[in-house]
């Protein structure tokens, strides 16, 4: 197995390869979401509380979630990068970046529109929301810097490290509502305890996580098909692939 | 290796003795931006009260940004910041000198003159003892963090402002803590939590700070 | 003792040069020659351990210099392009703080007299940055004059700048240290005369 990742760790073996997953993964997101749509507008119940306004939870969670977990994947790829100095990982890294930036985005923005008919406010300074947007100025940085190097090389090294020093926000969003007292809610969800949401509720939930989660990995596939391109376009197989 | 910190730290303060105008204005610009505010929103006791404390705050990370270019600009154009990567002295050990020079003549004085800025916005004694605690505690976390960024971006293209992005939102805990810690006191809170933090904060930021100026300076002199 | 192995360099997305090989023992001396752009100052710079190259390794005594850091840096003196001479100080200043730098222990006494062999004693207390390019090179090339014990001498160019006594000096200083077993690497355009056990020849750019 470990010779099968080695070959692919080759960007021209990468490329065909990264092109015939994509089919599949856009292909799962679209079913994904189109169940959890249809569970989160239709199925699931109106909530006690908060009425139907709480169905944004279908939208937010999902990106939120996503957010986090592209960061982490994003500063494990660049890591790599930097240890084993190969070229595909950083254009992993780069390929999730936007696509991480956008959710931190949506999670901020579905967010406020939530905050408005719940608790009153667009906005408010808490942990979460504070550590949440500096996600997203570590995103834009992180694409900032990489745009701003000229040498490819340097840019991903670079961008690694300064990936690697962000990490540590990613544990501050997902604790700040246990170790402060926020306005944003305590987790409903947990891998050790039973669920303090309703089941068709959940089930709407991570079906559109599962949703986001491969509309990511095709959306990354497909853009660093294109860094690929424009990395190693000076080489003889890519000529070939866009004549 | 701290015979390597010394050498590091007594070279560059001899640097900066010499070229006193370079610490003086960035005083001068903390000084100014910190006045500014009052100006800018009105100038009711109350308003500017509640404001002092994340007013001087933000002054000081501005101040700290103005003067990170010259951490490292200055040695890498002149060579010897490659001689430091050379060196038969231990990179982080030279590195953390000058980030102790840096903060001895950035950071430092920022604090000291920090109680007379919240003179000037009513604050009262004891929160401005709490002040100078938390600007001594903070403001090595953003000579360290600023380091990182000043490393990231060595050479490039806009590197001043491109530093000030990416160094800004690694900065907002400790600007978060440290003005916490003010507001608390004034509130008749106790601070030392604030300040406990802002402490744990400085220790991270001492391990990954320097990890990350040094492998950000050989990335940038590959 | 120093073992260069198949190296490659790429600068800007272009190769510069491949299948580097290098071997020194002690006395030994290697010439890096090319056309301006071939990649000359980018090889030294990867056996400093400054630049990492795209392929292949550089050992020091067997292990790999990217393990050796400082230890490396210890028995290693590299002279690059720009002379490392802090305008704000003084030369004495500038040449005790790269000799600490590079673990070399010197005496202010013997300090004065590698300044006065390198033409410079008369400067020694002025600030650097009242230095011509050719003097403020001489202050970089004085640690040679106290570097007998550093085994390896990686010098890019160090004959720039100079004039006849000047190169007369170094080529003094390189030779003997190459007589008393040291070893170096030098990139020179110039065609300067230098004794050594055995010299290698590496040829770039075509």
């Amino acid at each position: 197995m470990f010779s099968a990742l080695y070959t692919y760790a080759s960007p021209q073996a990468f490329y065909p390869l990264a092109g015939r997953m994509i089919p599949w993964f856009a292909s799962a997101a679209v079913l994904f979401a189109a169940a959890g749509l249809y569970v989160g507008f239709f199925v699931a119940p109106t909530d006690a509380t908060q009425g139907e306004a709480y169905r944004i939870i279908f939208l937010h969670v999902p990106a939120a979630w996503m957010s986090m977990f592209i960061y982490l994947v994003m500063a494990g790829w660049a890591g790599l990068g930097l240890v084993l100095n190969t070229r595909l990982s950083g254009m992993m890294a780069s390929a999730l970046a936007p696509t991480g930036a956008m959710f931190t985005f949506l999670a901020l923005w579905s967010g406020a529109l939530w905050g408005r008919p719940t608790w009153g406010t667009y906005w408010v300074w808490d942990a979460r929301l504070t550590s949440e947007l500096i996600l997203l100025f570590l995103y834009l940085g992180f694409i900032a810097l990489k745009e701003a190097i000229e040498d490819p090389r340097r840019a991903d090294r670079a961008s690694a490290i300064l990936a690697l020093v962000g990490v540590v926000n990613v544990p501050i969003i997902y604790f700040s509502v246990q170790w402060w007292n926020t306005l944003h809610q305590g987790a409903s969800v947990s891998l050790t305890a039973a669920p303090k949401m309703a089941a068709t509720m959940l089930a709407g939930m991570l079906l559109m996580v599962l949703a986001a989660w491969m509309y990511s990995i095709a959306v990354s596939l497909a853009r660093v098909r294109a860094i690929i391109l424009e990395r190693e376009r000076d080489a003889a197989w890519v000529r070939e692939a866009v004549a | 290796m701290g015979a390597a910190f010394a050498m590091t730290l007594r070279r560059d303060l001899l640097i900066a003795l010499r070229r006193k105008s370079d610490a003086a204005n960035v005083l001068l610009f903390f000084v100014i931006v910190a006045s500014l505010f009052p100006l800018g929103t009105g100038a009711e006791p109350g308003q500017i009260r509640a404001m002092g404390a994340g007013v001087i705050w933000v002054g000081a990370l501005l101040a700290s940004l103005l003067s990170l270019p010259r951490l490292f600009a200055a040695d890498a154009a002149d060579g010897t910041l490659e001689q430091m990567l050379v060196s038969a002295q231990p990179l982080a050990a030279v590195v953390a000198g000058k980030i102790a020079a840096h903060w001895l003549t950035t950071g430092l004085p920022l604090a000291l003159i920090a109680p007379l800025l919240g003179l000037q916005y009513g604050l009262p004694a004891d929160a401005l003892a709490v002040l100078l605690a938390a600007v001594l505690i903070g403001t090595p976390v953003l000579s360290l963090v600023g380091a990182v960024g000043a490393a990231l971006t060595l050479g490039v293209r806009g590197a001043g402002v491109l530093a000030a992005i990416l160094v800004l939102p690694l900065c907002v805990p400790a600007l978060v803590f440290g003005a916490g810690a003010v507001t608390a006191s004034l509130s008749g809170l106790d601070p030392s939590p604030h300040l406990s933090l802002l402490g744990a904060l400085l220790a991270v930021s001492l391990v990954f700070g320097l990890w990350a100026s040094c492998a950000a300076l050989r990335v940038a002199l590959d | 003792m120093l073992e260069a192995r198949a190296l490659a360099c790429e600068r800007g997305g272009r190769r510069l040069f491949g299948g580097i090989s290098i071997a020194l023992a002690a006395g030994d001396l290697a010439r890096v020659r090319g056309p301006n752009g071939s990649g000359k100052t980018s090889l030294l710079r990867i056996l400093a351990g400054l630049t990492r190259p795209v392929e292949g390794e550089v050992r020091w005594r067997g292990a790999p210099i990217g393990e050796l850091a400082e230890e490396y840096g210890a028995q290693m003196l590299f002279i690059g392009h720009a002379p490392a001479v802090k305008g704000e100080m003084t030369v004495a200043e500038n040449l005790a703080f790269s000799l600490r730098l590079g673990g070399i222990a010197a005496g202010a006494a013997e300090r004065r007299a590698a300044l006065e062999r390198l033409g410079i004693g008369a400067q020694a207390q002025l600030p650097a940055r009242v230095l011509s390019e050719g003097q403020r090179r001489r202050v970089a090339l004085a640690r040679l004059a106290l570097a007998s014990r550093v085994p390896l001498w990686l010098l890019d160019e160090p004959f720039a700048a100079l004039d006849e006594d000047g190169i007369g000096c170094v080529r003094d200083l390189v030779s003997a240290h190459l007589a008393a077993g040291g070893m170096a690497v030098l990139t020179s355009h110039q065609e300067i005369p230098l004794a050594a056990r055995a010299v290698h020849t590496v040829a770039l750019g075509g």
